[in-house]
């Protein structure tokens, strides 16, 4: 019988084979990862947004976030087509993408457009010369939003509230021009606000400096949920429950308010960027988002909660989270999100029409310094 | 004999530019080529959210003429001077008492301490501060207790003046202690000597002896507020637009780098001049 001694080399050489046998099966998962690009708005990539994907498909997603529809344009206009798989946008801002030539067509066969809301079956801002190029994802109403303790819904039906002299400086801004000149537009009576003419924008800068002397401050997101969530300000025109909603889960004491005059309503979507080389990935991506169970989760997202446009995905949100459905306007009968839509209060978020975008933001920046 | 003294003259001469060789690439690679590249920004065009090459007085006629700027520029001004002079007359009781009563030891612990808050980041300290002077914040609470009432202290001229002190007050008292401390001491014995009080040597002999110090001292607390974002942004509310604060939103909205380059360059000139401006007095022979 041949004699067996254990040598430290011998040793080192088991143990290594040993450890390398283990890690196979890893090894041979990590190699079959497939990596897929996101451009999308802060968080909503995260773990709680893509997880579930990730695993069904063995893909690993890598975000790159930025801060505003303009700052997403630059960085597509930098980078060589295929950078990005996926593009996450704002409405408003996928008219431009189409002409820019960032994404890719879309077949709405793919999509599951017969379980959404008739009113997101060829929504305006998705669709260019008939075809598709994003697909809703979820959307929100903006208006106002306040503290309960300082201002009831019944106040916050009038944006003529903003004036009132008991909320001197308690009113606070969302720091970009295009919501809160919305709403403001809303309450000057315009029946289309981001489509006005000369007199009504004159007429619009005018209320708009005339509120400055109830301003607080101007603030970016953690500084809106700090001020708001602090009783700093209790007032604010232009944000929504992607604020309010995100200050309820910590306590606060906050709801948002769509004024008679009526509110603006920001869309999210998904579209495919030109160029990727995983369009069958990003589309299996865009039907998950889609399906009842995606569209539950993006309305439960960690970075804010938001309406969805799916059915059964307003089905399961009033079974399992009654009081947050409530909130977002997701609930049977009157008064709910569909309802406020179809009545005409809903006014959709867009980039002025009759002026240049740079004489809104020069005007916002008057207003600031004023 | 006469190439060996050249030899030696020649790498003496190549010794010292070796070593006064970083400043000039230092101030080439970080200031001077920077510099250009914002003048060239500059005139650049922003087509469809890009930047594009070109040569156009548009975003120099744009940003100068607008009144928004010109309103910006008075108000950074404003509330840079007064911090300035807010940390100058604070450090100085400070400084004299490093300077001329403290023991060696305790001083160098003194001086030691005010370097200390550099090691925690500028914004954590003004996002404590936040805490301080917020809605029913530690500050109010304060006051509430000795029968004062007071509303929020954020956003206010009074928290912009909590914030940029913060900034500025630790290294203005070190400037200003280093200046006092090499003062010729001997000229202070001789203004006792020739019978002034008290009074009369501090503002007589000591005080126009450490003008560099103080001035030097109060330029870099105006330099520092001039260029500040934060505390004008978080402690301000952005209610206060500086020219930081254009400069972010210009880029913000409508990817105008051009335009917030034209801003950059007029806070860079008037603080060349302003610092220009201050050394000339600092130095000037009285």
């Amino acid at each position: 019988m041949a004699k067996t001694t254990l040598t430290r080399r011998s040793l080192l050489k088991t143990s290594a084979m040993a450890a390398g046998a283990l890690a196979m099966p890893m090894i041979a998962r990590a190699q079959s990862v497939t990596e897929m690009t996101m451009l999308a708005w802060y968080g909503q990539a995260e773990p709680d947004a893509v997880a579930e994907f990730e695993e069904l498909h063995n893909v690993k997603i890598t975000p790159k976030y930025y801060v505003g529809g303009e700052q997403m344009l630059a960085l597509l206009a930098q980078s060589p087509a295929g950078t990005y798989d996926l593009i996450h946008a704002d409405a408003e801002y996928v008219q431009q993408l189409v002409r820019a030539n960032f994404v890719e067509k879309l077949d709405p066969e793919d999509y599951p457009f017969d379980d959404f809301y008739p009113e997101f079956h060829k929504f305006p801002g998705h669709w260019h010369d008939d075809e598709l190029y994003a697909v809703i994802s979820r959307f929100g109403f903006l208006g106002i939003s306040h503290n309960l303790d300082a201002v009831s819904v019944k106040e916050a039906m009038s944006y003529d509230m903003l004036w009132d002299a008991k909320h001197k400086d308690k009113v606070g801004h969302f720091d970009w021009h295009l919501p809160n000149l919305g709403v403001l537009s809303l309450r000057d009576g315009n029946a289309q606000p981001y489509d006005i003419g000369e007199g009504a924008w004159d007429r619009l800068q005018d209320t708009t400096l005339s509120l400055k002397p109830q301003v607080r401050g101007f603030y970016d997101y953690g500084g809106v949920l700090s001020s708001l969530k602090s009783g700093e300000v209790t007032v604010m025109p232009g944000i929504g429950e992607w604020i309010t909603g995100v200050l309820r889960r910590d306590g606060a004491n906050v709801t948002t308010t769509i004024p008679e005059q009526g509110g603006i309503q920001f869309t999210e979507s998904f579209s495919i960027g030109r160029g990727s080389r995983k369009t069958d990935l990003a589309r299996k991506f865009i039907q998950h988002a889609s399906s009842p169970a995606g569209q539950y989760n993006l309305a439960n997202l960690n970075v804010f909660p938001a309406i969805i446009p799916s059915k059964s995905g307003w089905e399961r949100m009033i079974a399992e989270k009654p009081e947050d459905a409530r909130h977002l306007g997701m609930f049977k009968g009157d008064g709910n999100a569909i309802d406020l839509i179809r009545k005409g209060r809903i006014h959709i978020r867009q980039l002025p029409v009759q002026q240049d975008l740079g004489d809104w933001n020069d005007f916002w920046s008057a207003y600031k310094s004023a | 004999m006469t190439s060996l003294l050249q030899a030696r003259r020649l790498s003496k001469t190549a010794y010292s530019a070796l070593w006064s060789l970083p400043l000039p690439v230092w101030l080439a690679g970080f200031f001077l080529g920077p510099m250009v590249l914002l003048i060239w920004l500059s005139f650049w065009d922003v087509k469809n959210f890009l930047l594009t090459p070109d040569f156009q007085l548009e975003n120099w006629q744009k940003i100068l003429t607008a009144g928004y700027f010109w309103s910006a520029y008075a108000r950074t001004a404003v509330i840079a001077a007064s911090a300035s002079v807010l940390a100058t007359l604070a450090a100085l009781p400070c400084a004299l008492a490093i300077s001329f009563f403290l023991s060696p030891r305790a001083r160098m612990v003194l001086l030691g301490l005010f370097v200390v808050p550099f090691f925690t980041s500028y914004l954590v300290r003004i996002y404590s501060w936040q805490i301080y002077l917020t809605e029913n914040g530690i500050v109010m609470k304060l006051m509430a207790a000795i029968g004062i009432e007071t509303g929020s202290l954020l956003n206010t001229p009074l928290a912009l003046m909590v914030g940029l002190v913060t900034l500025t007050l630790p290294l203005v008292i070190v400037i200003q202690a280093i200046s006092l401390l090499s003062l010729d001491r001997t000229l202070i014995d001789a203004a006792y000597n020739l019978g002034c009080g008290p009074r009369r040597v501090l503002f007589a002999t000591v005080l126009p002896a450490a003008r560099p110090g103080i001035v030097l001292g109060a330029l870099f607390a105006f330099i520092f507020s001039f260029g500040d974002f934060v505390t004008a942004t978080y402690l301000g509310g952005g209610k206060f637009t500086t020219l930081s604060i254009l400069i972010a939103d210009t880029v913000k909205s409508g990817q105008q780098w051009p335009r917030a380059a034209v801003v950059a360059l007029m806070m860079i000139v008037t603080l060349l001049l302003t610092a220009l401006a201050s050394i000339t007095y600092a130095y000037r022979r009285s």
